[in-house]
Parts: structure tokens; sequence; C-alpha cells
């Protein structure tokens, strides 16, 4: 049991370094290096080798590698090259936003997705099902800018419910955010619920034609009882892994979600520093939310090992 | 000889096996629906170009943001051009570009997956952890570095969407090859000495083929709703090409009093995102495939 988490660390930790690597050589082979992307056409002469200098890029890669990955662990992810600010600092605040709009996406999300789930597995093809289903397929398949886009149009402009557009500086408090947030949090909930309600709906499925559930029918198991008792334990077990590659796919669609609200989240961050094509604050991002990405896998497997009795006594899962 | 006559039955009944696969995809109401879109925006792709009544790039100040009308059926937008010609030509550089980067991520995905799946051991141990580190940067930013580095024009745009939507294909083909590489008929192969080529070619593709098609249907439409996804961010194709996520994202800001010219292209992609949808669904099913459990990665 613990040499199993211990290996998912540390397999967790090896992607992260392979991540690493990929990122930093990334922006190494594509032509151009930070400074002649950034300086464009004054990239010659003295201003060039100044900017050499200052971002240390007259060192073998290697070492700028070696150097960049230590002080990266320490939370140090050296400066950004439009705004001259150290990169954490420009970091620290989006991130606390993101999270705000995440975790509330999520909160949100959770409950009503099971809720549906399990709705939709008991009444499986009946009106209910066909009903959410249809409506979950379409929210999970429709692009995030496009959900946002008609929830701004339809609750903002015509209804006039809600601010359609975050105008709220970088390091707003989190009472003035909270009306702010109610348009995006909801756009990102919609879609990761109709995704997690699809596979909380099958997971059911596959649970309630096991034969140890045809066998409480047959013995006479009253149908809540059964369905509290035996199914939904057993269900919702394999659905914390899915669940949770799902929010790590959705961190992708948070990007695009955050430039349609103007969200001043990790995402608009994402798609600033590229415009400004600001190298270090995209590698800085890259190695962030892949540890995110990595993180959320690592906790929903360990969750998964916690709660499932049968994985405690095995020592390799493939 | 008898070896011979057999193989040529397979081959004879190939198109018969298709023709079935689609009647018992059209079988289901949602399958018969995906379909009709899905074969409905192919045609308008091809055919657009003629049947469209206005051209695409003439801009009209004094026809700027026109309500619907007999002349201009979806209005104008911000710079005088009609909408609906720029709705019906907007899908034909995101299908065109998003299906040949499909089948690039189907082949390298697939065969890598099938190659990791046989050889196993160490190749395939580090080459899954790279896999997997790919899977955990977000698409987003790779697509985004590799396009504001390498420009935007459809000789990169094909290979990159290629290449990285592949890698979860790369998964799906090895966990198929797995399933079937303890079988028999693959030990019997190499007890009758044929090479891995030969084994590959003629034992295990044959065997994991449905599963890597399925996944590679529904990559497209993953492919489609990132592309989309980065031209609508600016950082797709290029300005006046006709495209839907660029027209919702030029005609967003001006929604408030011109609703119809981010209505028309919404339409559009949704109808084809969904139409593809359902149809990588029934798809699966007709071939008996549940991939109702698996994750988006």
């Amino acid at each position: 049991m613990l040499f199993l988490i211990i290996k998912r660390i540390l397999l967790g930790f090896i992607t992260l370094f392979i991540v690493s690597i990929i990122t930093f050589v990334g922006t190494e082979v594509l032509p151009g290096d930070a400074c002649t992307t950034y300086l464009e056409r004054q990239a010659f002469g003295e201003q060039l080798e100044a900017c050499y200098r200052r971002l240390g890029l007259n060192v073998p890669a290697y070492e700028r590698y070696i150097s960049w990955a230590l002080n990266a662990i320490q939370g140090d992810f050296g400066y950004s090259l439009s705004g001259e600010m150290p990169i954490k600092d420009v970091l620290g605040p989006r991130i606390k936003n993101s999270l705000v709009l995440a975790s509330a996406a999520i909160f949100i999300g959770i409950p009503i997705a099971l809720i549906l789930g399990i709705i939709t597995a008991l009444w499986r093809d009946k009106l209910p099902d066909v009903a959410i289903s249809t409506v979950t397929i379409f929210a999970m398949t429709i692009p995030e800018f496009i959900s946002a886009t008609l929830l701004i149009l339809i609750i903002a402009i015509w209804l006039e419910w809600l601010p359609g557009i975050v105008i709220v500086p970088t390091d707003v408090s989190f009472l003035e955010l909270l009306p702010n947030i109610i348009l995006p949090v909801v756009a990102i909930a919609m879609i990761m619920t109709a995704h997690m309600a699809r596979m909380v709906r099958s997971s059911v499925i596959q649970v309630m034609a096991s034969e140890y559930v045809q066998m409480a029918i047959l013995k006479g198991v009253p149908y809540w009882k059964m369905v509290f008792k035996h199914v939904l334990p057993n269900a919702l077990l394999p659905a914390i892994n899915v669940v949770a590659l799902t929010i790590a796919w959705l961190l992708g669609g948070v990007v695009v979600t955050e430039v349609v609200f103007n969200y001043p989240g990790l995402g608009r961050l994402v798609i600033e520093s590229i415009s400004n094509r600001d190298l270090p604050t995209v590698q800085a991002l890259a190695i962030i939310l892949a540890s995110i990405y990595v993180s959320i896998n690592l906790l929903a497997d360990l969750l998964t090992l916690m709660l499932n009795p049968r994985l405690k006594t095995l020592q390799i899962r493939k | 000889m008898k070896v011979d006559n057999i193989y040529k039955e397979e081959k004879k009944s190939a198109f018969a096996k298709l023709s079935e696969i689609i009647i018992t995809m059209a079988s289901r109401p949602s399958g018969l629906i995906g379909l009709s879109i899905l074969v409905f925006h192919i045609i308008l792709a091809f055919i657009s170009p003629y049947i469209a009544p206005h051209d695409f790039k003439a801009i009209d100040p004094t026809l700027m943001l026109q309500a619907p009308s007999a002349e201009y059926w979806f209005g104008t937008d911000d710079l005088g051009r009609d909408v609906f010609t720029r709705t019906i030509l907007g899908g034909r550089t995101a299908l065109t570009i998003t299906f040949f980067g499909s089948l690039i991520a189907l082949l390298w995905g697939g065969l890598l997956g099938i190659f990791c799946g046989l050889v196993g051991g160490k190749i395939d141990d580090v080459v899954m952890r790279i896999v997997d580190a790919f899977l955990s940067i977000p698409w987003i930013l790779a697509m985004l570095l590799i396009v504001s580095l390498l420009g935007t024009s459809t000789e990169v745009l094909i290979p990159a969407l290629g290449f990285f939507y592949g890698k979860g294909i790369v998964r799906v083909a090895r966990a198929a090859t797995h399933d079937v590489i303890a079988k028999d008929f693959i030990v019997s192969a190499r007890a009758r000495g044929h090479s891995n080529f030969s084994i590959i070619w003629n034992e295990i593709i044959p065997n994991v083929r449905d599963a890597i098609l399925v996944e590679g249907a529904m990559r497209w439409s993953w492919m489609l709703l990132g592309f989309s996804s980065l031209s609508f961010l600016g950082f797709g194709v290029s300005p006046p090409t006709p495209d839907w996520g660029l027209m919702i994202s030029n005609a967003r800001g001006l929604m408030s009093f011109a609703y119809w010219a981010v209505i028309a292209p919404i339409v559009g992609l949704s109808s084809l995102i969904i139409g593809i949808n359902l149809t990588a669904d029934a798809f699966a099913k007709a071939l008996g495939i549940d991939r109702s459990t698996k994750a988006p990665v």
C-alpha cells in the first residue's frame, strides 16, 4: 500500500520533469528565442546583446535549464519579459482568481452531476434519461466559447440580470469578485457537470448490470436500499478517476472561458503572455498547469486506493 | 491457393461491410441525425463557393450591421459583409484542416500505440512516460505556443494538430493491442515464424482497427473544437478568410444590437460538432465498442 503510494508520487514527479524538459526544449528548438521574438525588428546589435545578458541567454542551454529548474522548484520563475516583474508576483493573484472560479464550479458541479447521473442511470432510456441526456450531450459537445457567448447574450444582454463581462482589477477582494463570477462559474460548471453526469451514468449502469446486484434483486432487497447500499458505493469509485481527468481536461476550456468573460485568471495570462511573446512566463505557466493536472490525477488515484478495499492488498496496479 | 481465395472473399466484402455499418448507424435516431448533419456539412463545404450569393470579403460601409432581409438572409456584419455567405463558407477551412489532422493523428498515434503494446518492456515504459507528460500540458497552451512561434498557415496547423491530438490515440491503440497480444492466433503466428511486421499488419491491425477508428472519429470532434477555439482567440486562420470561430469573436462585441452576426456562425459550428459527435457515437455502437465510460483525455 505504502509502496504503491510512493510509486505514484514518484511517477508524478517524473512526468513533471519530462514536461519541464519538453517546454524548455520546445521553446529552444522553435525558431527564434525569447529575445528575438520579444524585440522583433529591433533584434540586433546592442539591444539584443543587452537582452541576452539580462535573461542570461548567453550561457549554454543545459546550464540554463538546470538553473531554471532549481529556481522553479523554489517557486522562483525569474522575470517576465514585458512586465519587468518577477513572474511569481504576476502569478500569485491570477492563481487565486482561477482557484476561486474553478472551485466554485466544482462545488456546484459535482453534486448536480451526481444527482443527474444517478437519475439518468436508474431511469435508463425512459423520459427523464432521454431529456437529461440530450441536454448533457449538447452542453458537453458545444465549445466553451459558444456556450459562454450564448450565456452573455441571453442572461446579460437580453434579460439584463447579471454583468456580462468582468471588469475588476487583478488583485480584487473576494467579496467584490462574487457578483462578477456568477456567469463564468455557470459557464464552466455547465460543461463540467455534463461530462461528469455522463460518466456517473455509465458507471451506475455497469454496476446495476453486475451479477451481485442481480443477486440482490432476486433475494428481494428493497430497491432503494439496494441502490444506496450496493450500487452507489461501487459505482462512484471508478467515477473519481474519470472526474479528475475531466477537471484536468477542462483546464484548457477554462482558458477560453476566462477570455470570453475577461476574467483576470491564469487563463487570460496564458493568452496575454503568448500574445506578448513572453516565453519565460509561458514556461512557468506550462509547468504550473501541468503540476495541477498531475496532482489532481494523483489525488484521485490515492483517493481510489484509500476507498477501495480490494486495491489495498494489490501490489502493482496496471 | 486456398488461402488466396479466403483473402479475396474478405476484400470483396469490405465495401459491403462498410455499408452494413452505415445502415446500422442510421437505424438509431441519434445516429441518423448525426449522419445527416455531417453529410449536409460535407456537401455544403464542397458546393458553398458555387452557391454563395455574395462576395465573402466585399466590404461595404453603407451596409454595416443590417438586420436579416430578403437580400441578406442572415444580415450583415460590422464591415457590411454578408453573414449568410460567410456562414456557409465558414466550415470549409475547419473541416479540411481537422480532417487531415485527424488522419495524421490516427496514423502516428495508432502505429506508435501498436508498436508499444507489442514490444513492451523498457521502450514501452519510456514512450508512455513521454506521452503522459504531453497529456499533462493543456492542449490550448501547447497549440498557442506552436502557432505563435511557427505561424498559422495550413502547413503548420495540420501537422501540429495531428501531432498533438495523436497522443491520446497512442494509449487506446496500446490498450487494444494488449487485449489481442495474448490471444492464440498471435501465438500461433509467432510459432509459424512470421515477422513482427507481418504480425502487426495481418494479425494485430485488423483486430485493433475498430477501436482506433472510433477514437479517431472522437478526436476529430475535439480537434474541431480546439481549432475553432484557436480561431476564436485570434490564433487560427487569419482574416478575411471566413471561419466560424473568427466570425464569433468578431461579432461578439457588437452582439447587443447585431445578434444575427453571432448566432449564424454559432449554429454552424455547434451543429457540425454535434453531428460529428453523434456520428462517432453511432459508429462506436455499430462496431460494438462502448466508449461511454472513457474520459476525454
